[in-house]
């Protein structure tokens, strides 16, 4: 290819035809700011943070939209550019509340990042500013337009990444507001609460509803029972708050500060994963033998399956009934567990530490209730426990390591994987081949459902029996698959949907930064930790087999449906 | 489905939004919010884009019109003339905002950019009867006039932009 000459601050820089100035700058070490611009999404030139100067150009140039081009000579920091940002970010300052001492926000803002970068010190364009309420309605997230800065990342994620489009600009000029259609409320609105838009945007105009309080409180009384529990991709994602390396694995650590916190007893939501593997994969074999509903659909991300009764409502029976690996350890926790410790379910509190806002909602769902109490009583973020341990003076770097506790904290290589996409897939299928053919599948390694692809196809031959397989990564190519089913045009046996682009490793409850490949690098960490395990097959969990000793019998029973599986309703507006 | 609306359209056809919702403002007067979420899934578009668009452009209104719309001349030289004061005025008098009806639904009230009457700035109309070179004291006569005035003939068209 023939590269494009120009010169960046005098620097002479190479770069490929078509590439934008702001990633030329890049690749030679030179950091322009942005805010609207978002990587793989065709710019929209909004905020104009990204200013530069080019030699021949009257005005300057947004540098994320506009490409290179020979002999150009661009300049990022000529004293018009700075003074331009600068101003930029006063704008923007001014219509926005003053609160940055007590923002959730506060030191993983961009927008205060800009103001400390570009030196504002007085307010120099005091106006009217805009007044909106906080939209507190859902279960999962809070929307606080005050705080937006009107970048569109979030209305670009929900809409162009996630597919789902409950927030867009509405009204013009002054007035312009990022919200639901006609400012009803996230609850009501075609949302499904996966919070991808909290993870790209700048400011604290998106964020959880913390649950915090609620923890505190039952952690703080007596005769309480308090139980927490770690979704997989948590242990992935973590350190990251505490400056550690992409992808390292803290999980020791993270045991350790939920007992430091005050849990009685800290659990593995991979235990119940392997669970969840023992009653899906034999649901799906069931429905194959008895020519039940096909394809079967995962439901551990109840994203997917909110987006699902929303909009495929007609397809509920496709979906498998099993509740989701945290929901299944809470109401084992208040049942078997219970029994067996002595313990009045009643007492008995579990917090569920996930790397999903969805699971909040989730949590409060009516049909994931046994004798009217929760089986999970409030679910953390991950970024709502480090704000636990800093608020509890817990230096997690200075953690010793720990085991979970036992009976419900033992899990293989199988279950560790359930929090990326393709997951799920992999550890049913390793289960499904050993109960159709009674014998241990060699190889471990499905790269085919690996990866951040779309939609990811393969066919497994079991003892002859070609399963048709397909994950579906990241909401936003779900609709594809879901038509054809509609139109029962689909192939498929199995598919695995996870709302979230990655799988829940890219939750929307997760560190916030945008630095690159940390999708990829989390993904990695579960997978080394699958692979270090012994046993990497769910029927292989020892104690998941004592549990249905001692308790369910088998997979499918009475006993199981009631207590492990759940139902779902079609929510469609237009049928 | 309101297939008279939408038969002289494709479905998923984005490009469409525009004229789509004209035809209902048409029939309607307004936007119902009911007809939005068709007009949603007809288009393929989120219904938040949907309403995002109708809430960008003044030409269309998302509740059903007053029996009276006042329009009020925002243009440069009404503005010079105080335009603003009346429309303050009216705001105050009906208790609502540009762009809303009353509650009793006997007035819209509206903003326009110019209504080309220049000359005898600053100018209202109330349908179709002007009243210019207006000041606010002559407001409430205005208002109650119209307000006890057997239903009149309101234009279903919504307002030029
Ligand atoms: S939570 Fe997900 S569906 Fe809801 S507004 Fe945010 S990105 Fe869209
Ligand atoms: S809510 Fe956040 S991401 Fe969305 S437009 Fe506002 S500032 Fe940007
Ligand atoms: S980042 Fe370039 S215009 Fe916003």
């Amino acid at each position: 290819m023939k590269m494009v000459e120009l010169t960046i601050n005098k620097i002479k820089v190479k770069a490929e035809p078509g590439m934008t100035i702001l990633d030329a700058a890049k690749s030679v070490g030179i950091s322009i700011p942005t805010l609207c611009h978002m990587k793989d999404l065709f710019p929209t030139g909004a905020c104009r943070i990204c200013s530069v100067e080019v030699e021949g150009q009257r005005n300057l140039i947004p540098s994320c939209a506009y490409p290179v081009y020979e002999g150009m000579k661009v300049e990022t920091n000529s004293s018009r550019v700075l003074r331009a940002r600068k101003t930029i970010v006063e704008l923007l300052i001014e219509n926005h509340p003053q609160d940055c001492l007590i923002c959730v926000r506060s030191g993983n803002c961009e927008l205060q990042n800009l103001s400390i970068k570009y030196g504002v010190r007085e307010h120099r364009y005091a106006g009217e500013s805009r007044q909106h309420a906080v939209d507190l309605s859902s279960a999962s997230l809070e929307r606080d337009p005050a705080k937006c800065i009107l970048c569109g990342r979030c209305t670009r994620a929900c809409n162009e990444i996630q597919k789902i489009g409950a927030i867009d600009f509405t009204n013009r000029g002054f007035k312009t507001i990022v919200t639901t259609p006609y400012n009803k409320g996230l609850n009501v609105s075609d949302c499904i609460l996966c919070g991808q838009c909290i993870l790209v945007c700048p400011t604290a105009a998106l964020r959880e509803k913390s649950a915090m309080k609620d923890v505190a409180t039952a952690l703080e009384k007596k005769g309480k029972f308090t139980v927490a529990q770690v979704a997989p991709a948590v242990r992935a994602s973590l350190g990251e708050e505490y400056n550690m390396p992409l992808g390292t694995d803290v999980t020791g650590k993270l045991v350790t500060g939920l007992r430091r916190l005050g849990f009685k007893k800290v659990f593995d939501t991979n235990f119940a994963a392997d669970l969840t593997i023992w009653e899906e994969a034999n649901e799906l074999i069931h429905r194959i033998q008895t020519r039940g509903i096909l394809p079967m659909f995962t439901s551990c991300c109840p994203g997917w399956v909110k987006y699902l009764e929303q909009n495929y409502g007609d397809l509920i029976g496709h979906v498998s009934s099993c509740k989701s690996p945290h929901e299944m350890l809470g109401a084992v926790t208040k049942t078997y567990y219970a029994k067996k410790m002595g313990l009045d379910p009643e007492d008995i509190f579990v917090a569920s530490i996930m790397p999903c806002t969805v699971k909040k909602y989730e949590s409060e769902r009516p049909e994931l209730s046994g004798n009217a109490m929760q089986d999970v009583d409030a679910v953390l973020t991950t970024r709502e426990l480090v704000r636990y341990f800093n608020l509890t003076g817990i230096d997690f770097d200075d953690l010793d390591s720990d085991d979970f506790d036992s009976t419900l904290g033992e899990s293989t290589g199988a279950a560790a994987i359930f929090g990326t996409s393709g997951g799920v897939m992999e550890a049913a299928l390793r289960y499904a081949y050993f109960t159709l053919t009674g014998q241990h599948l060699d190889i471990l390694d499905f790269d085919a459902v690996r990866g951040l692809t779309g939609i990811k196809e393969a066919s497994v031959d079991i003892n002859g029996l070609t399963l048709n397989i397909a994950v579906v990564n990241g909401i936003g190519n779900a609709a594809q698959v879901l038509d054809e089913v509609r139109a029962g045009k689909s192939k498929y046996h199995f598919v695995e949907v996870m709302a979230c682009p990655g799988g829940c490793i890219n939750g929307g409850g997760q560190p916030i930064h945008q630095k690159q490949d940390k999708v990829i690098k989390r993904m990695k960490a579960l997978y080394e930790i699958d692979k270090k395990m012994v046993k990497r097959r769910s029927y292989e969990n020892e104690h998941v087999k004592t549990l249905y000793k001692e308790f369910f019998g088998e997979p499918g029973s009475h006993k199981s449906h009631e207590i492990l599986h759940t139902t779902y309703q079609d929510k469609r507006k237009i049928k | 489905m309101h297939s008279e609306i939408f038969k002289n359209y494709t479905q998923n056809d984005k490009s469409a939004i525009i004229p789509l919702l004209q035809d209902v403002q048409q029939i309607y007067g307004y936007l119902p919010e009911k007809v939005l979420l068709e007009v949603a899934k007809f288009t393929g578009l989120a219904l938040s884009r949907v309403y995002g668009i109708a809430t960008f452009y003044n030409q269309f209104r998302l509740t059903p019109l007053g029996e009276n719309i006042i329009r009020v001349c925002r243009g440069t030289a009404c503005h010079v003339k105080g335009s603003a004061n009346i429309l303050y005025t009216l705001e105050q008098e009906l208790k609502i905002q540009a762009g809303e009806t009353t509650r009793d639904k006997k007035f819209t009230l509206e903003v326009v950019s110019c209504i080309g009457a220049c000359s005898i700035a600053p100018v209202i109309t109330v349908n179709d009867d002007y009243f210019g070179r207006l000041t606010t004291k002559e407001i409430p006569g205005i208002l109650k006039k119209y307000a006890n005035k057997p239903k009149a003939e309101t234009k279903k068209e919504g307002s030029a932009s």
